[in-house]
């Protein structure tokens, strides 16, 4: 027993009440930062036990933790700190009014608690509530500018996340019917993969289809990416990382969950069909854009697609696709930071608007810079090795059309990306940053820093530990053998 | 101690309640007066109450009976007060006039969609699991698509919304003619999920109404990349 494992969602949760309390401004921005920083320490923690003991069960089939969803958890975890810490930055120099900040802490909080519990709970039906949790707590955050752009972000972005959940739900029930069907057991993931070779594949597979489509909603694949870039450029910078980040990331895992419970080949050609065209209409969407936050907004899609293609290379492509997961989060946040802390210098959110940020702000210039590479996936950053193993295990699958293309779609939204940023970085400064935003928030700064070691790290050296971590959780994406 | 007659009758019962279900989805896409839109989805969510009692008698499972009382409480009297509560009588007497697609078009398209639905569950249904499922399956699965197809070609926002509810209200019907043993702390906290899914879609409405001065979003359109220069 670890009732560890309750306790990390439950500090967010415990910090999204006391936010509320009447203290000041500085207290449940505080509150907020020790609540991130906690959850990761006891996250950390208990990454640490599973690599050790393979699996950490807080109560047996209902709140568990194995090596797929610790990868997941300690995602969470560090997204949620480097979060907590820029809204420290962005909060105090962006929003004013005290009864503003309480309310911004209480959603981020709550937010984030939704985030945490995804990984923990082993039962289907109630991962499902969590994730529904994730859209609902993050919809005000969406809408939190009041303007006329963000409320229309937000109610699209809550009208398709309902719809999708809906039909999610359907395929839970129906999951729930096949297990049944199958003699029973707990519902849980590790049930369900027991059971996988008695249950009746039409069942399995609709149930599949059903939460394919609904969660497929609020991953981003495309055609049901379109709320996507709205939402995650109209919510402030800190929640777009989280968005962009870590929510899309939890769809995609309960996705990728049921993956080992479905058998035959065409499975695998329909995943890589489904990314590839998520990559391909993302990448060529990128060229187009002019918002800069928009542009990582797609390059979501992008990356969504390629994860999804990863897993469809079959046994092979599951720890690139974890390398992947775990890339493309960091980095996005990383990416949503520098561009929080350049519409802090700016105030505009226009591509066309910008010249020469590295003249204006050279820190803020220099980050947009390296996020737009780190996302790209240019050497020597931590989504190029991730990349790289994709290519390789795709190889290996000898599915050479999908890698053809995968390879073609990777390279134009590169250049899609660094077109638009190196406008933006490099020429003539064509905005004087005002006044009171000159000196940039010392927590923001920091954030990017912090946020940019395993961006950069990884791309070097990974260690061990996570390799460990890496073959577990491809392990369990992989359906149980007959003995 | 099951007595076939009474299993008979009480299946009979639920397919009544199941063909008035799907007359109320019906009805949704059809309504053009706001407030009629409502009272539909409060019929809607009472025939799934009475179908959740009808299989825990079928069935003599007491966790269906919870699941029919929970969602009595939630869907058909605190969600209607919240979604009232939210924006003024004025929107709820309104008519809509501009939907997307005319009614009987609509109307058309749910047809076409019912068909679709028996025909896509039709393979499901060969799994032998009796008649509940029969019933429940196939009119859920029409439910969730009417649903979707009210919430695509309604620009109210209330309404729209109502659609998508209906789609959830859907899933359920189906979800527990197939899996009446779902455990009950699931079925519980989807309803009190979709109470704060509520909750915040008035507030959000709300929003809306206060900043941009209308409840039709259809009309917002403004986040485009080609409008934007």
């Amino acid at each position: 027993m670890s009732l560890v494992l309750i306790l990390i969602p439950l500090l967010s949760f415990v910090a999204a009440l006391l936010s509320l309390l009447p203290l000041g401004k500085k207290f449940p921005l505080i509150i907020t930062l020790l609540s991130g920083i906690g959850a990761f320490v006891l996250a950390l923690l208990e990454v640490w036990r599973v690599i050790a003991e393979q699996r950490v069960v807080a109560i047996p089939g209902w709140v568990e933790l194995d090596g797929l969803s610790a990868v997941l958890l300690l995602l969470v975890a560090f997204l949620t700190a480097t979060a907590a810490l820029f809204s420290w930055g962005y909060v105090g120099a962006h929003v004013q009014q005290l009864p503003r900040v309480r309310s911004y802490c209480a959603h981020f909080n709550l937010f984030t608690f939704s985030l945490l519990l995804v990984p923990i709970l082993a039962q289907p039906a109630l991962v499902w509530i969590a994730i529904e949790f994730t859209s609902l707590f993050s919809v005000l955050l969406v809408a939190f500018d009041n303007t006329h752009a963000a409320l229309e972000a937000a109610w699209k972005y809550i009208a398709l996340m309902f719809m999708g959940a809906a039909i999610a739900l359907l395929g839970f029930f129906v999951l729930f019917w096949a297990q049944q069907k199958a003699g029973g057991g707990h519902y849980s993931w590790e049930g369900l993969r027991v059971v996988a070779a008695q249950m009746p594949p039409i069942l399995v597979k609709t149930a599949f289809l059903l939460i394919l489509v609904g969660l497929g909603a609020k991953v981003g694949f495309v055609p049901l990416h379109t709320w996507l870039p709205d939402a995650h450029s109209q919510a402030p910078s800190p929640v777009c990382a989280l968005l962009s980040g870590i929510k899309t990331t939890n769809s995609l895992y309960c996705i990728l969950r049921l993956v080992p419970l479905l058998t035959g080949d065409h499975l695998q050609t329909w995943m890589q069909i489904v990314g590839l065209i998520s990559v391909g209409v993302a990448a060529f969407l990128l060229l187009q854009v002019r918002d800069y936050k928009r542009l990582f907004a797609y390059s979501t899609v992008e990356h969504m697609g390629i994860i999804f293609v990863a897993a469809g290379f079959g046994v092979g492509g599951n720890y690139s696709a974890l390398l992947q997961m775990i890339g493309h989060s960091l980095t996005k946040s990383f990416c949503f930071y520098a561009a929080g802390l350049a519409l802090l210098v700016l105030g505009t959110r226009e591509i066309a608007a910008v010249r020469g940020l590295i003249r204006t702000s050279p820190f803020a210039g220099a980050m947009l810079l390296l996020a737009a590479l780190a996302i790209g996936g240019a050497p020597p950053f931590a989504v190029f090795l991730s990349e790289l193993s994709i290519l390789h295990a795709g190889l290996e699958g000898k599915d050479y059309v999908t890698i053809s293309l995968l390879v073609i779609f990777i390279t134009v939204a590169f250049f899609g990306i660094l077109l638009q940023v190196n406008r933006m970085v490099f020429g003539e400064p064509s905005i004087q940053p005002t006044g009171d935003h000159k000196k940039l928030p010392f927590a923001c700064v920091l954030t990017l820093i912090i946020a940019a070691i395993p961006v950069l790290g990884l791309g070097f050296y990974q260690p061990a530990s996570l390799h460990a971590l890496l073959d577990l959780a491809a392990s369990q994406l992989a359906p149980i053998t007959p003995p | 101690m099951d007595d076939p007659t009474t299993i008979n009758w009480l299946q009979s019962l639920n397919a009544l309640t199941g063909g008035l279900f799907l007359l109320a989805t019906f009805g949704l896409v059809a309504m053009r007066q706001v407030n009629a839109c409502l009272r539909l989805f409060i019929a809607l969510s009472i025939f799934l109450s009475v179908s959740a009692f009808l299989l825990s008698a079928i069935y003599h499972n007491w966790h269906l009976i919870v699941v029919g009382v929970v969602d009595l409480v939630t869907k058909a009297i605190i969600i209607p007060w919240l979604l009232r509560r939210a924006l003024r009588d004025e929107v709820y007497t309104r008519r809509e006039i501009t939907q997307v697609l005319n009614i009987p078009t609509s109307l058309l398209a749910a047809l076409g969609l019912t068909v679709a639905a028996y025909i896509l569950s039709t393979p499901l249904l060969a799994i032998g699991d009796g008649v509940t499922v029969g019933l429940n399956l196939p009119i859920g699965l029409s439910g969730l698509l009417i649903g979707g197809l009210t919430a695509a070609v309604r620009r109210e926002a209330v309404p729209l919304f109502l659609g998508l509810l209906a789609m959830e209200n859907s899933a359920f019907f189906a979800g527990i003619g197939v899996a009446p043993e779902m455990p009950l702390i699931a079925e519980v906290s989807i309803a009190f999920d979709v109470v704060i899914l509520v909750f915040i879609v008035s507030v959000l409405t709300h929003a809306v109404h206060e900043h941009i001065g209308t409840t039709e979003v259809g009309e917002l359109t403004m986040l485009k990349e080609e409008t934007k220069s």
